[in-house]
């Protein structure tokens, strides 16, 4: 796969060095001359010096025919730019945006640009899954498709558990896709018996989170 | 006519000025509050006795749009002094806010000219610079 990364910070440079490990052909762009140098005594022609958001920096680096264009520069007007112009002038069929201020995100999805990163919102994420007084875990947002993917713990006392699979009061569009119990997963069937303690992963369309946490939560202390 | 101008530099500024003498609604919004000083420069009255408006904030913030009036304008003109955020700026008042004129100042000329195919109108100043250096250098060996 070739790779173009637009942003030579922490972020772009390790980027490059893994994507590089696995074999992957990549060109990173920098736009800071004594950055580019810095990151040209390891990667050598890896890196390329410009600001990614010029035309003829992009086609320099043969956009054309990136299978994949990854936007991970500090400043999100920028980001925005350059996978508007990779998804829409030069027709690169996957792109991947970094979003610097969350506030932000409204503006790359008014303009197309998904999938985005941002570091805000994986912390956040991290805390849910730390926190486990927060109860749902969302593990994958799957927009296009319409579908979630979330992980939840079964609580002592809670109306799924000591329940089969296949007895669990759950909505229309609610799939129980996984049981994690002692470290180890496995796919459960009907009369698979929910534990307190598990945790379930279920597949959802978006919006019927509310519905489920009350089969899963304890009973109200 | 409402003209919400973003960016108080030295085009923004004038730009903001001569939309006022010429009677219309006039709101200008920069992140500097400094830059109002050039919309009073040289002026008999203050921005705001001239009957202008002024908001410090940063273009690509959303309340910061909505209190220079935004959801009213009739022309937007992104003039800030970088062209990335004028493209995206421009794009919001487009597609967020439904503003039928909406101009981007974008220095690069080849960044210029694909958001006009897009259809997004801009003016670059860098390109007009290149024809004229062109057209006296014509008018010069001929």
């Amino acid at each position: 796969m070739y790779v173009i990364i637009a942003g030579g910070g922490k972020v772009g440079w390790n980027l490059t060095r893994e994507l590089l490990a696995k074999n992957h052909e990549v060109t990173l762009l920098e736009a800071g001359r004594d950055r580019y140098l810095t990151i040209e005594q390891e990667l050598e022609h890896q890196v390329q010096y410009g600001d990614a958001t010029e035309l003829w920096v992009l086609e320099r680096a043969g956009i054309q025919r990136a299978d994949l264009v990854i936007a991970v520069t500090g400043d999100d007007e920028d980001n925005m730019l350059i996978c508007q112009m990779a998804k829409e002038k030069y027709l690169c069929e996957r792109i991947i945006a970094r979003v610097n201020n969350p506030r932000n995100r409204e503006w790359f999805e008014l303009l197309g640009i998904q999938p985005t990163v941002s570091a805000t919102d994986l912390i956040l994420r991290l805390i849910e899954h730390e926190v486990p007084s927060y109860g749902l875990v969302h593990l994958l947002d799957l927009r296009d498709e319409q579908l979630e993917i979330i992980e939840v713990e079964v609580a002592e006392g809670s109306p799924a558990a000591s329940v089969q699979v296949a007895d669990v009061k759950l909505p229309e569009g609610v799939l129980i896709i996984s049981i994690l119990r002692d470290g180890s997963g496995f796919v459960p069937k009907g009369d698979t018996v929910i534990n307190a303690g598990d945790e379930v992963l279920l597949v959802l369309d978006p919006g019927l989170e509310d519905s489920i946490t009350a089969q899963f939560a304890g009973p109200m202390t | 006519m409402f003209v919400l101008i973003v960016g108080a530099g030295r085009v923004g500024a004038a730009a903001a000025r001569s939309a006022l003498a010429s009677g219309h609604e006039v709101s200008v919004l920069d992140d500097d509050p400094l830059s109002h000083e050039r919309l009073d420069a040289g002026q008999p009255t203050s921005w705001e006795d001239a009957g202008g408006r002024f908001t410090v904030g940063h273009g690509i913030e959303i309340e910061a749009l909505l209190e220079a009036g935004i959801d009213r304008a009739d022309l937007f003109i992104a003039s800030t002094h970088g062209d990335n955020t004028n493209l995206v700026i421009a794009q919001i008042a487009q597609q967020r806010f439904g503003i039928k004129h909406v101009i981007a100042r974008v220095m690069d000329p080849a960044r210029a000219a694909w958001y006009e195919t897009q259809g997004l109108r801009t003016i670059s100043p860098t390109r007009h610079a290149i024809e004229m250096f062109e057209s006296a250098l014509n008018e010069i060996t001929a």
